[in-house]
């Protein structure tokens, strides 16, 4: 599994998604030809560039509906399965999404540039690309943010000043967590010493020396100096990376969604000590994590997120490139995005910068565990007509052997697709 | 570990047990459609993000406000209530609610949370309704509160939408929908289903309800967006035996931008509680209260982004007709520089709990002891701000 998870991407290049650069180049072009448009409202060239605008729009918005596909197709295909689940982990912990029409559809790009290549890195490296992601930067507020004393914020004409939207989470969520060792001065200091992290107005990142706040700030303790440069932004993240609560923070994270929602004290220090010794290189951790009897242990408690329920669905029936590639974005929205919505997972969109809940109880809730029958009853056999015997399937997917009680109700649904459905809302199979 | 080899014949009889045996599950024992022991309704919105009471509820009257707030006081007029407070331009349409004194607010109140400022944790709290999140039960005060109760059944209380509301979490039995939720399976499909699930006990108790609920239709059959459907549905319910729903509203982060983005959630809010009244009916809208709290309020003054970021205190609205609305209770604090917590947030002078507590004390006869002691342990209740009717 780790050898895998060491060696190239093969999955990703089988099955493509661009970075955010590309996308973002698709947003500049579609915001010129809408800007143009605006400023010649009356000639043939202004309606030609509206037009041109809205065609690229829904474009853009088709793929976003296509790159939910290739994600699927990934999870389905691979052989490296531990890469697609660190990949939802982490996207997970670096929660960041659009809060405009045209941004909404860069989720997928932010995973492929921010999160996707740093799996294996040190978590410091992971966490510098997420943070100073524009996409983040955006979702959390940090680019408008200017140093009270900043030049920026000096001008007379416009009012700007600092937001701690940004350097609060960075501390509770992405790194010491909410029970670590910082304060509301922690806070404000970081959030000083994080401006100048900024975006173009075509989202590409740019650091603006003139919002960035003059003078040293203290985290922790500690003096960062005051050059208005990406320098002293990289030493923090490099430390809060570094930090010992981080390191119980991301070591307790890993056990909860890898293991189970109670984590055995034993395997959260195991892996916090590959944590501290490795200087935070994930993989160690993950080795950690699977060298530890709890990895092993029968039987599965934690129940498979709507997402993966789904790609592991599709996976168990084989259904692949062949039934996916064929489908349109409104069948995709309806097979796929509409019940993912339903069972409490609206795709790329969490409520908030926590991003996902890890509790199962959060997931077997009554209107969640009807929309995954609706789904595995009805949505399989519409991709595939010669769905296999149940009586095989059974045994296939959920081993030598699996629960009597699924066995009988494989064989004694009224339909194929019912059998098949009931066989993956056993709590054996979404159990994992 | 080996099981018994089970038997077609035997699964087939267990199979059809469980599907007859439905209608005496515990979810539907002979008390289920029973009227709870008290007739008042309450209502629970969470909001989520932290709403801003200082500009919801603005202190306009105070001399310290306008200068904190240079960017937010610009908008249109807010709308006076009382000539010192006066609401947000946004819940216009919640102005004739106030005028019947069937809309009021509590100023100045907060969880026991400080300092840090987290949502999550805010929320946590505000759902648990405990002094501190250590060691404290993992269970909810609104599932505490059913627990007070006599003869409380599975359709006493609602929790709705696609999100969990650990306020509900615990060991009453309370009901869970989403309203666009759907289970059209054959009966068939549909006993198998109850096999396959028996031995996972939250999966199983899972599928009953989601049985027992898949035939309740949108009442209305209007279309909407998603807080007109889950308002429409807690009104169904509470036309009939249900006293008690419960869901969320998001959207009140408002770091950025806040003139433009807080009316979103205002009118969300506003929205909620006209459909509310408006599917009750006047005769069960005059026993409702909706208690709509936050896990936070926002920065006295704005930030630099023409936002607010994470506070203390804030507002708690109210509205139904058993509320004794047309005022806003709670005690002012004020705004001036050592008024406020920590030199930045507005100071919390109550516990949002309090309200809260007195409110379901009226409305469901729950003694000071239970509500003091179990439902919100240690809190201070106060002398009672006769906040109903």
């Amino acid at each position: 599994m780790l050898a895998a998870l060491a060696g190239p991407d093969h999955i990703a290049q089988a099955y493509p998604i661009p970075d955010f650069r590309t996308v973002q180049d698709r947003i500049t072009h579609i915001r010129r030809f809408s800007a143009f448009a605006r400023e010649n409202p009356d000639t043939t060239a202004g309606k030609d560039a509206a037009k041109t605008a809205k065609r690229a729009r829904r474009a853009l918005a088709q793929d976003n509906q296509t790159w939910f596909a290739t994600a699927l197709l990934r999870r389905i295909e691979t052989r490296d399965g531990l890469r697609e689940r660190l990949v939802a982990f982490w996207g997970d912990h670096f929660t960041a999404q659009g809060k405009n029409g045209l941004l909404r559809k860069t989720g997928s790009a932010y995973l492929e540039e921010a999160v996707r290549p740093h799996l294996n890195a040190d978590f410091a490296t992971l966490l510098t690309a997420c943070v100073t992601h524009p996409l983040m930067l955006h979702y959390l507020d940090q680019n408008t943010s200017a140093g009270p004393n900043s030049r920026a914020a000096r001008r007379q004409d416009r009012r700007r000043g600092l937001n701690e939207n940004l350097a609060r989470e960075v501390l509770e969520l992405h790194t010491l967590g909410v029970d670590g060792p910082y304060g509301q001065g922690d806070v404000r200091q970081l959030a000083e010493l994080l401006t100048g992290l900024a975006a173009t107005r075509n989202y590409g990142f740019k650091f603006r020396r003139n919002m960035a706040e003059p003078g040293g700030e203290t985290v922790l303790g500690k003096t960062y100096d005051s050059a208005a440069s990406l320098a002293p932004i990289r030493a923090v993240l490099s430390d809060l990376a570094r930090h010992p609560a981080t390191a119980d923070h991301i070591a307790r994270k890993l056990a909860v969604h890898f293991i189970s929602d109670q984590p055995s004290p034993d395997l959260v220090a195991h892996i916090r000590a590959a944590y501290l010794a490795s200087d935070g290189t994930l993989s160690e951790c993950y080795a950690a994590l699977l060298d530890h009897p709890d990895a092993w242990a029968m039987p599965a408690r934690n129940i498979r997120p709507p997402e993966e329920f789904i790609s592991a669905s599709l996976r168990a029936l084989a259904i692949g490139p062949a039934a996916l590639d064929a489908l349109r974005p409104a069948q995709l929205r309806q097979m796929f995005l509409i019940p993912l919505r339903l069972m409490g997972q609206d795709w790329q969109h969490p409520a908030g910068p926590d991003g996902w809940p890890e509790a199962d109880n959060a997931w077997i809730t009554p209107q969640g565990i009807a929309a995954r029958l609706e789904w595995a009853v009805n949505i399989p056999a519409r991709l595939r007509a010669d769905l296999p015997d149940p009586r095989v399937f059974v045994q296939a997917v959920l081993g030598p052997n699996p629960p009597p009680e699924v066995v009988f109700a494989a064989q004694a649904a009224e339909t194929r697709s019912d059998a098949i459905g009931l066989i993956l809302c056993s709590p054996a199979f979404q159990r994992r | 570990m080996t099981q018994p080899p089970l038997s077609r014949r035997h699964l087939l009889a267990r199979a059809g047990l469980i599907g007859c045996s439905l209608a005496a599950s515990p979810l539907l024992t002979p008390l289920t459609f029973a009227s709870a022991p008290w007739d008042g309704r309450l209502v629970v919105i969470i909001l989520r993000g932290g709403m801003d009471g200082l500009d919801v509820v603005r202190p306009v009257g105070d001399p310290d406000f306008a200068a904190l707030r240079p960017t937010l006081a610009k908008g249109a007029a807010p709308l006076n209530l009382d000539g010192f407070f006066g609401l947000h331009p946004a819940l216009a349409d919640l102005m004739p609610l106030w005028q019947r004194g069937e809309l009021g607010f509590v100023q100045a109140v907060s969880t026991p949370y400080r300092d840090k400022r987290s949502h999550f944790d805010g929320q946590d709290l505000l759902e648990a309704g405990t002094q501190t999140l250590q060691g404290a039960p993992r269970d909810g005060w609104l599932n505490r509160m059913l627990q007070e109760m006599p003869t409380v059944t599975a359709q006493t209380a609602y929790g709705i939408g696609q999100s969990p509301l650990r306020l509900l979490d615990g060991a009453a039995e309370v009901a869970h929908w989403a309203p666009d939720a759907a289970l059209r399976l054959s009966p068939q499909a549909l006993q198998l289903a109850e096999l396959v699930m028996e031995k996972d006990p939250a999966m199983q108790a899972a599928l009953a309800q989601a049985q027992l609920l898949s035939t309740t239709k949108d009442p209305s059959g209007k279309g909407g967006a998603a807080h007109l459907h889950i308002a429409r549905f807690a009104a169904q319910r509470l036309r009939g035996p249900a006293r008690i729903a419960a869901f969320s509203i998001n959207g009140w982060d408002t770091h950025r931008a806040q003139a433009r983005s807080l009316p979103q959630g205002l009118r969300h809010l506003s929205d909620t509680i006209v459909t509310l009244k408006n599917d009750l009916g006047a005769e069960i809208w005059g026993k409702t209260a909706v208690v709509a709290i936050t896990e936070f309020g926002r920065t006295a003054r704005e930030n630099g982004t023409g936002g607010t970021d994470h506070g203390t205190a804030g507002a708690m609205v109210m509205a139904g007709g058993a509320i004794r609305g047309g005022r806003i209770y709670g005690q002012w604090p004020g705004l001036g520089e050592h008024d406020l917590y920590q030199g930045r947030d507005l100071m919390p002078t109550g516990d949002v709990r309090a309200p809260v507590a007195w409110i379901m004390r009226g409305l469901a006869g729950l003694s000071t002891s239970a509500l003091n002691e179990k439902v919100f342990p240690g809190l201070e209740m106060g002398s009672d701000p006769q906040i109903l009717r």
